[in-house]
């Protein structure tokens, strides 16, 4: 049995036990299949997923019509094996009690809180009765994701700090807490980290996150397939090709539409170099971390070259908005084919040459080996994807196990390292740079000829779909459901970091308040693309 | 340690000249801005950035200016970890409801005069991301706002021409 069989069996194996379960074809939902499951039996959902292997992924509500009423409908999405399962249930609206997955799978703690605060849904054993997305911008009483929330809402004059969320105190002789955040000393993203320390070391790290909230879900509503292609690009900057594929996948999948292979293909050559960016310039940042200077200076010269190419090629430095429902908006000029290849080599050789040098340094290596060591069965655990996850034994990723075009055609490396520590995730990103190198000569090379948009169709009222893509942090993946008109009636992009953040808090225990600088980096979770 | 030094010595000085990456104007305005600076910041513009809900694609352009190419401390500006040691103020992102209190609380912070500057679509009008329950909109919604730098984001050289037309507009004789 294959492990993807595997996964076909998962729903005859839940039936066996007395799990109510109704199969649905859903042909926008695929690779996935999807399983409808009685309320009640969710918790045992989870609990056999658990027992089965399965790696949970994503969970998402939204409140839609349904015979006999309005219901809150809640998706969870499993892996395994390269297979992908969603399972649904509904709730009343008017008592919209669930049990959580929370207890089988850590990784759901989160996301369930997110879904309670957006939708109102009560998780009746949910370990962590505390407030996650939501601050002070609304109430308890309300729920931003339903239908009789005006986008508006109504928000106070002056939206107060959120002083009083509660975090766990640790206590005891020379126990002291560092609070740092929103605002951060550099230029980055907005969050409150709460370390409990004792002398240098710390013995707890609490994360509260959801400061970039900027209601992403909700305004993704009554878009057109362009204006959702547009905000999928702006829910993570540094992800813009990575996300704005995954939806434009979501809403091809649910109209059925056929993306001509020309685009596919620049839109992996888009993805690969957000890839080699990102990776080159978190290395140069890590090294900035641990006070190399000379390393940060270096990576931060090739990265900047690397975006000039992509800004010459494209039009944009990031390569915002490239990526279109049916397509991409511009192809690429043919005499970039001989530039981009030069330049892949060129980079791979400069990397090569800084990396001699700085392998060499005992300093850089008493820095980050044995640091913020994320151990496997935490990655496990939590359901880490990405280079993160990678970094820590979890051997996935979408491209290789669940290929979609063009990587079907491709062969590649994934590397893989078991140690977890900074060390190891430093050296997946720099195996990930010459994969990506290797793959965007590939892409140059067998670049197909032909057109690079297909005409966007709106796809019928209540079409859904789902989008997969190995994005340069792990896999996203990408909900949508139309309404009427063509226009959106849902949308939940789960971008990866949702599975790292919690990692963070793991993996740095124990180590010491200077370290977490570079361990941040090591991981470098979005905070606007999990704040949403 | 020689292999760094040999390293640097073949590369040479990559920080460009001006005139290479933008128009010519912008070596007259990095020329005042210099000057500027020398008179009424003693040498040295302290800048704090701000993220006050953007989607990361701003700050990234804001660090790029820190990069050897473009090197913005070569004109008197650096970027520093508090409110409470700047002159200015560079605000990114649709101000998320989340973040007004704290933005607030940064721009009280900071020591007057206080330059602030929006950058980006979403910073000047909230861009992609507008008014709602979650987003106040444009950086003026929530603080007083100097000057703003568009685009999505602002190119590294984009920011650098606003910062030097902001502190231009603001110097006397400027
Ligand atoms: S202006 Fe563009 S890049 Fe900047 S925060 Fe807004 S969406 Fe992101």
């Amino acid at each position: 049995m294959t492990p993807r069989d595997q996964l076909a069996a998962f729903p005859r194996r839940l039936a066996d036990i007395g799990v109510r379960v109704e199969a649905r074809e859903s042909p926008g939902l695929a690779p996935a299949q999807l399983i409808l499951v009685k309320p009640g039996d969710w918790s045992r959902l989870g609990i056999e997923a658990r027992s089965w292997g399965c790696r949970w992924v994503a969970s998402w509500g939204e409140e839609v019509d349904q015979a006999g009423g309005t219901v809150i409908r809640v998706n969870t999405c499993f892996e395994h094996g390269g297979a992908y399962l969603v399972a649904r249930t509904a709730v009343p609206r008017a008592a919209p009690v669930l049990a959580s997955h929370t207890t089988s799978y850590p990784g759901a703690d989160r996301p369930e809180r997110h879904i309670r605060d957006m939708l109102g849904v009560v998780y009746s054993d949910h370990p962590d009765a505390r407030r996650w997305t939501r601050h002070q911008a609304w109430t308890q009483a309300e729920c931003p994701l339903r239908r009789d929330f005006p986008a508006a809402g109504s928000p106070p004059a002056r939206t107060a700090a959120d002083y009083q969320y509660n975090f766990l105190l640790a206590q005891g002789g020379g126990v002291y807490e560092i609070p740092v955040g929103p605002v951060h000393a550099g230029i980055i993203e907005p969050g409150h980290f709460r370390f409990q320390a004792v002398g240098e070391t710390v013995l707890k790290l609490e994360e509260r996150l959801g400061y970039t909230h900027k209601g992403i879900e909700k305004i993704a509503e009554g878009r057109d397939a362009e204006g959702l292609a547009r905000l999928a690009a702006r829910v993570s900057g540094d992800s813009t090709v990575a996300h704005a594929w995954a939806a434009c996948m979501a809403m091809e999948q649910a109209a059925g539409l056929d993306v001509p292979s020309r685009a596919v293909w620049l839109r992996a050559l888009m993805c690969e170099r957000e890839r080699v960016a990102n990776h080159v310039g978190d290395n140069g940042a890590m090294l900035n971390d641990i006070a190399f200077a000379f390393g940060f200076y270096q990576f931060a010269r090739l990265r900047e070259m690397w975006q000039r190419v992509s800004r010459e090629a494209f039009g944009h430095r990031f390569m915002m908005d490239c990526i279109v429902p049916g397509g991409v908006a511009t192809d690429l000029d043919p005499r970039f084919i001989a530039t981009m290849r030069d330049e892949a080599h060129a980079l791979g050789q400069q990397i090569g040459k800084l990396m001699a040098i700085i392998n060499d340094l005992p300093s850089v290596a008493d820095r980050v080996r044995g640091t913020g060591v994320l151990k496997p069965e935490h990655a496990r655990a939590l359901g880490c994807v990405g280079y993160v996850g990678r970094a820590s034994g979890m051997d996935f990723d979408v491209r290789r196990d669940a290929p979609y075009p063009p990587y079907d055609k491709l062969t590649f490396a994934v590397p893989l390292h078991h140690y977890g520590d900074v060390n190891a995730r430093a050296r997946m990103r720099l195996e990930e740079i010459t994969t990506s190198l290797d793959l965007i000569e590939a892409l140059l090379n067998g670049l197909p000829a032909g057109p690079i948009r297909a005409a966007w169709m709106h796809p019928a009222a209540d079409t859904e779909g789902l989008g997969l893509v190995e994005g340069w942090r792990g896999e996203i993946l990408s909900f949508v459901r139309f309404g009427a008109n063509g226009r959106i009636a849902r949308f939940f992009p789960r971008d990866p970091s949702w599975t790292t953040w919690p990692a963070l808090e793991l993996l740095i225990h124990d180590n010491i308040v200077p370290d977490f600088p570079v361990c941040n980096k090591s991981v470098n979770g979005s905070y606007s693309g999990h704040d949403l | 340690m020689l292999r760094i030094l040999g390293k640097i010595q073949r590369l040479g000085i990559v920080t460009e000249q001006l005139p290479e990456i933008g128009e010519p104007a912008l070596t007259a305005i990095g020329e005042q801005l210099k000057a500027h600076i020398g008179e009424r910041f003693g040498g040295s513009l302290a800048i704090r950035e701000v993220d006050a809900g953007s989607c990361n694609g701003c700050e990234l352009e804001v660090q790029a200016l820190n990069n050897p190419l473009y090197s913005i401390e070569r004109f008197g500006v650096h970027f520093v970890a508090s409110p409470r040691h700047a002159d200015m103020l560079l605000v990114s992102g649709p101000v998320s409801r989340h973040m007004e209190t704290a933005l607030l609380r940064t721009y009280e912070a900071t020591p007057e005069p206080r330059l602030v500057i929006a950058v980006g679509e979403c910073g000047a009008c909230g861009g992609e991301f507008g008014i709602s329950y979650a987003s106040c909109g444009a950086v003026s919604n929530v603080i007083p706002v100097d000057a703003v730098i568009r685009g999505c984001p602002p190119t590294p050289i984009n920011l650098m021409r606003g910062i030097l037309e902001a502190i231009a507009k603001r110097s006397p004789g400027g």
